[in-house]
Parts: structure tokens; sequence; C-alpha cells
């Protein structure tokens, strides 16, 4: 059944209009990639206006395919420039930039190009097989185990996130006090709008991502005085066969990566701590460890399969519980419903040519992806050399239209300059931005969860650990919620330094 | 660093109360169809406080000497800003176009030292390009000021 779907989706996403979008995409998206201040999440926001007129489908693949590109944009800088566009792209950077210097530019570009495609097509095989049955149970789900997932979403963020737990939790409430203001739908009553009309529709996430991670990050590489002292690509055919000789010797590190990265993606901010963990483990079992760090082919390949394999598997709860795993996918699904689509599991019911189409782009997607990172890297790594004086305002224009065409609205481009401010400010403290902007999206559907699981149990908050599935997955957010107290103790128990290597956050 | 902390810990705080005062006005409590319109804010404002709580604690203890930034950190960003919030300001007037050609403009040469014939080209260049690009491409409309009134659109 799943093989007719496939095929299904795959008439679609192989349509010529469809095979131009997600070409149209992957550019843009490699471009938005290797831009500083603009990356996955809002480069995708800033271009959702763009397909309001779209049929869904088209538009899903306009806006993966950006996500593909931006991933493999992020490559390009991390290997060339030691710029690491997200923070999945640190570990690149390790081994990378070290190869770059030697002038294996080439190679480790072909390298992170090509482990990138194999570790998201590890994900997207997986996505196939498992979506439609995680669809299935999810559709018996009711309001406390949607709540439930809800806890475990942002609890992940606090117990792997790796960074302040207090920070972390502030994020995630701030995120959803915004989503409060406006009108509440159940009893018609204005919240925290004290009187001002322009609060009553309340405050857009799209704009939000737009300035706190568009006009925020910006703002933080001008204060670090932004130098790009690139390296030369060194890419052409001959190199890129010949490293394809070579990358079958690590498949058991592509094999390992893919699922590290796999089974971190499908849960929050998973991607960063999997292409660390990947690379530690790689690091591990090679048998050149000491060549780690110093230029090792090896050492871009695993944190890359793994970023994109995680990056790729943060689609799976956003097409099949409608929860997003990463912003970018809530940028996607706040794209859904105003394509007119109802996310969640009934999707796979009520909109079977959506889901495999956007199934069987994520094939196609990745191929076209990889082909064109390999024959097009001198020209996206030229984008860099542009002058930062041009770049800083230029960013900065794109984020303003693209904050008014989502509502034509004029006062959202001030939230966005706003928006940006907060955000310099909360990066430079370490206040994390993925779980506001996840808990900004998410925070109408988790109130109305909680309500109505409330209304269910008369009140009672045990309702969430009495019921088999919700109580199995409650445990499991507390769980990561008590995880930053258990690790030190737990640590110390077992005579280990109290504090172990904390990977960057998300 | 630490002062900055402080700071943005405490404006949580006042946040809090803020979310906090409105949601009693409103009610948190259990009203006749299920939990009144300030329950849920009522407990994320009350989450929220005590966390900000502990996070001043934690800086009030910690010493940093890192300053969360300096004179010459503030300087580019700020650069950026003022500028940015003069378009904004500029673009219900005279349209998102001509601010953002004023906006590149005065950067580049400002802040860039570009020769005038590059800083006239890319100014006058890129915005042409998004008026193609979003109103003729993709039909997203912008708002547009008196110019481009005058050329009929």
């Amino acid at each position: 059944m799943g093989i007719e779907n496939l095929w299904l989706g795959f008439q679609i996403a192989l349509t010529p209009y469809n095979i131009g979008i997600g070409v149209v995409g992957i550019l843009l998206g490699t471009i938005i990639g290797v831009l500083p201040g603009l990356g996955g999440a809002n480069g995708v926001a800033i271009l959702l206006p763009v397909t309001f007129t779209m049929p869904p489908t088209s538009a899903i693949i306009l806006l993966t395919s950006i996500y593909w590109g931006a991933l493999f944009g992020g490559a390009i800088t991390s290997i060339l420039f030691n710029i690491p566009g997200e923070p999945w792209s640190v570990a690149t950077t390790f081994d990378g930039y070290p190869m770059a210097r030697q002038g294996q530019g080439g190679q480790a570009l072909t390298g992170a190009f090509t482990s990138s495609f194999i570790g998201a097509f590890f994900s997207i095989v997986l996505i196939t097989f498992f979506a439609p049955i995680l669809a299935d149970i999810a559709l018996r789900f009711g309001p406390p185990e949607f709540f439930a997932i809800q806890l475990l979403t942002f609890s992940s963020f606090v117990g792997l996130g790796g960074g302040n737990p207090f920070k972390s939790l502030v994020s995630i409430l701030i995120g959803f006090i915004l989503a409060t203001v406006g009108l509440d739908i159940v009893t018609g009553q204005l919240r925290l709008t004290f009187g001002f009309t322009e609060l009553m529709k309340g405050f857009d996430f799209i704009i939000a991502v737009i300035g706190l991670f568009g006009v925020g990050e910006i703002l933080l590489s001008v204060e670090e005085g932004l130098r790009f002292q690139g390296t030369r690509t060194g890419m052409n055919p001959r190199v890129v066969l010949d490293t394809w000789k070579i990358l079958p010797r690590f498949w058991r590190t592509f094999v390992r990566s893919s699922f590290i990265g796999f089974w971190m993606g499908f849960k929050p901010g998973g991607a960063t701590p999997a292409s660390f963990m990947s690379y530690a483990f790689a690091k591990r079992f090679s048998k050149n460890a000491e060549r780690f760090g110093k230029g090792e082919l090896e050492g871009v390949v695993a944190p890359e399969t793994a970023a994109h394999a995680a990056g790729i598997a943060a689609m799976l709860p956003m097409i099949t519980l409608g929860i997003p795993g990463s912003p970018t996918a809530a940028v996607m699904l706040g794209g859904l419903i105003i394509w007119g689509l109802q996310p969640g599991p009934m999707l796979f019911k009520d909109n079977p040519d959506f889901v495999w189409g956007l199934i069987a782009s994520m094939y196609t997607g990745n191929v076209i992806g990889v082909l064109m990172v390999l024959a097009f890297v001198p020209f996206f790594a030229m984008i860099l050399r542009i002058p930062f004086a041009i770049l800083t305002p230029l960013i900065v224009v794109v984020c303003a239209i693209g904050s008014y065409a989502v509502h034509n609205s004029m006062l959202d481009i001030w939230y966005m300059l706003i928006f940006g401010v907060i955000g310099y400010v909360f990066k430079k403290l370490d206040y994390p931005l993925a779980p506001l902007v996840l808990a900004l999206v998410l925070g109408d559907m988790a109130e109305s969860a909680l309500r109505q699981s409330l209304i269910i149990s008369q009140g009672s908050p045990s309702i969430f650990m009495t019921r088999p599935i919700s109580g199995a997955i409650t445990a499991a957010a507390i769980f990561f919620f008590a995880l930053p107290v258990i690790t030190p103790w737990w640590r110390r128990l077992r005579g280990l330094p109290a504090s172990g290597h904390a990977p960057p956050r998300e | 660093m630490r002062a900055a902390d402080l700071v943005t810990a405490s404006l949580l705080i006042i946040l809090g109360a803020v979310v906090l005062s409105d949601a009693v006005r409103l009610g948190f409590g259990w009203g006749p169809d299920g939990p009144r319109s300030g329950f849920f804010p009522f407990w994320l404002a009350v989450t929220m406080i005590a966390m900000c709580g502990m996070i001043l604690i934690q800086a009030a203890r910690g010493a940093s000497a890192k300053s969360f930034v300096t004179r010459e950190q503030l300087g580019p960003v700020l650069k950026v800003l003022w500028p940015a919030a003069a378009a904004v300001a500029l673009m219900r007037p005279v349209g998102l176009y001509v601010a953002s050609a004023l906006y590149l403009g005065f950067y580049m040469r400002w802040v860039g030292h570009h020769s005038w014939v590059a800083v006239i080209l890319t100014a006058l260049g890129v915005p042409i390009g998004c008026f193609l690009v979003f109103e003729k491409w993709f039909l997203v409309p912008m708002p547009k000021g008196p110019l481009e009134g005058w050329l009929g659109y």
C-alpha cells in the first residue's frame, strides 16, 4: 500500500512544473543558506507569501526545496569560510575548513554533499515507511495525548538543548505567552491587549522568525565585524569522482551517523546534538582518530550525514502529528494552515496527494539538490565575496519585504525590527530562540488540548498520567525536564566531572 | 554579561507580572464550561516569574568579566539599526522601494565607503529587481509611494 501511494506521489512530484519549482527552490535555498543572517527557517518564512497563490503541493515542494538547499548551503560556508551558517554545521567546520586550507576543499565539499545526500536519503526511506504507521496511531489520539506530545516536544529542548535549562524554559513560556495575545477563540474574550486594537490579531510567528533569526543574526554578525576569508573551492569533476572512490570506505560511519541523525532528529532540537554525537562516535571508532580536527574526510562525512538525516527526520512529526520538530518545519506548518490544509494525522486520509507528493518530492529534491550544488559550488561561494556593506542592508530589506507580505501590514515590519533586537539580546544571553518560535506556533493548539483534557477529566491533571499512551509520553517528558538535574548527579555518582562537553544550542 | 542577565530577567519578571494581572482580571479558575480565559496565561506567568527568579539568583551569584557588549561592538550594530528604523519609518510616505534604495545607498556609502557609481547602481538595481520579482512575477504587492503612482503603478 505504501509503494502504491509513493508511486502516486512521484506522479505529482515529477511533473515538469513541480520539478521546475524544486530547482528554483534549491537554488534560492542554497543562496539563503550561504548568506549570513538567512537560514532555513527565515528563508522559508520570507518566501512563504509567494506560495499563497500556488497549489498546496507545489507550495510545499518549493518550501522544502528551499530547506534542502539551505542545508547544503550551510556546508559550503562551513568548509570554505569556516562560518557555520547553522548550529548543526559547526561540527562540519572542525575538519572541513582545515581540509580547504590544505587545498582539499573540493574533496571536503564533495564528501559533505554526498554524505548529506546519503543521510537525507536514509531518513526519507524511514519516513516513507513510518509516517503512515505513525499517522494511523495518532488518529486514535485524544486531547490528553496531544498535550503530552507537546510537553515532550518542549521538554526535549530543556533536556537535550544543552544550555541553561531555566533560560530554555523561559523562552518556551515567552512563546506561549505571545501566542495567547489577542482573541481567545473559546470564550471570545480579548487577552493581553490592554485596549490596543493593534494587538487584537496577536503576534504572527512568521514575523517573529524573520526578526529573531534574520535581523537578530545580522546584528550579531556585524558586531563580530565579519570578514570573510574564503579559500578556493577547488572543485572539478575529477575531484568529485576521486572522492566518490574513497567514500565507500566510510560505510560504517554513514550507517551509524544516519541512525543517530534520524533518532535524534525527529525530536525537536535534535539536529545539533546529532551532528556532534556523530562526529564524536566517528572519531572514537576511526583508525585515524588523531587526524580528526586536522582535516580528515571522515570528520566531514559524519556530522553532515547526521545533520541531514536529522533535518529530514524533523519533518516526520510535522506531517504525522502536526507538531513541528524544528523552526523551519514550524514555518511549513504555518504554510499548511494558510493553504487551507489541516495539519495532523488526518492529512494522510484527507489529502493523500499532498502528503505523498511531499514525500516523493523529498527524494527528487535531494537528487536535484546534490547535483546542483556539486555543479555550482563556485557560483554559490562567490555570493560571500559580495562586500558586506551591500549584503547587510540587502538582507534587512529582504526581511522587511517578507514581513510585510504576510499580512500587508506596515506594523509587522516594526515588529520584525523589535524581534530582531530581542533575538540579538537573547542570543547573546544564551536564551534559545527555537523553542520560543515553536511555542508561539503551537500555543493555541497546546492550550486547547490542555483545556479539552481538563474538561474531560473535570479539572484533574491526573488525566495525563492515567491514560496509557499519554501517561507514557508524559513520563518521558518529565524525564527530559528533569534531565538537567539528573545528569550532574549521575556523573558525580560515576566519578566523572560535573559538567560534560555540551554542544552549542540551536 | 551579569548586568545584562539581571536586567533581562527583571524585565521578564515585570512582563510576567503584567500577564499575571491580566490573567487575574480574566479569571483563572474554573468557569461554567471549563477553564476560564485567564487559566493558561496565569500558569504561564507564574512559571515564568519563578524561572526568572532562578535566573536572577544564578546570575547574581556568578561573576563574569566578559561585558555584554563593548563600545566597539555596539557601534556597527547601531549603524545597522537606526538607518533601518529610519527606512521603515520612510516606507509609509514614500513606499518600500524608494525607502530601500535610500537605505541601501546610505549604508553602502557611509559604512562601506563604496564609490558613488557602485552606490547608485546597487541602490537602484536592487529595488528594481525586487519590484520585478515581487510585483510582477509573484504578484505580492508592497507599500508604494508617490513615485510608483507617478510611474503608473
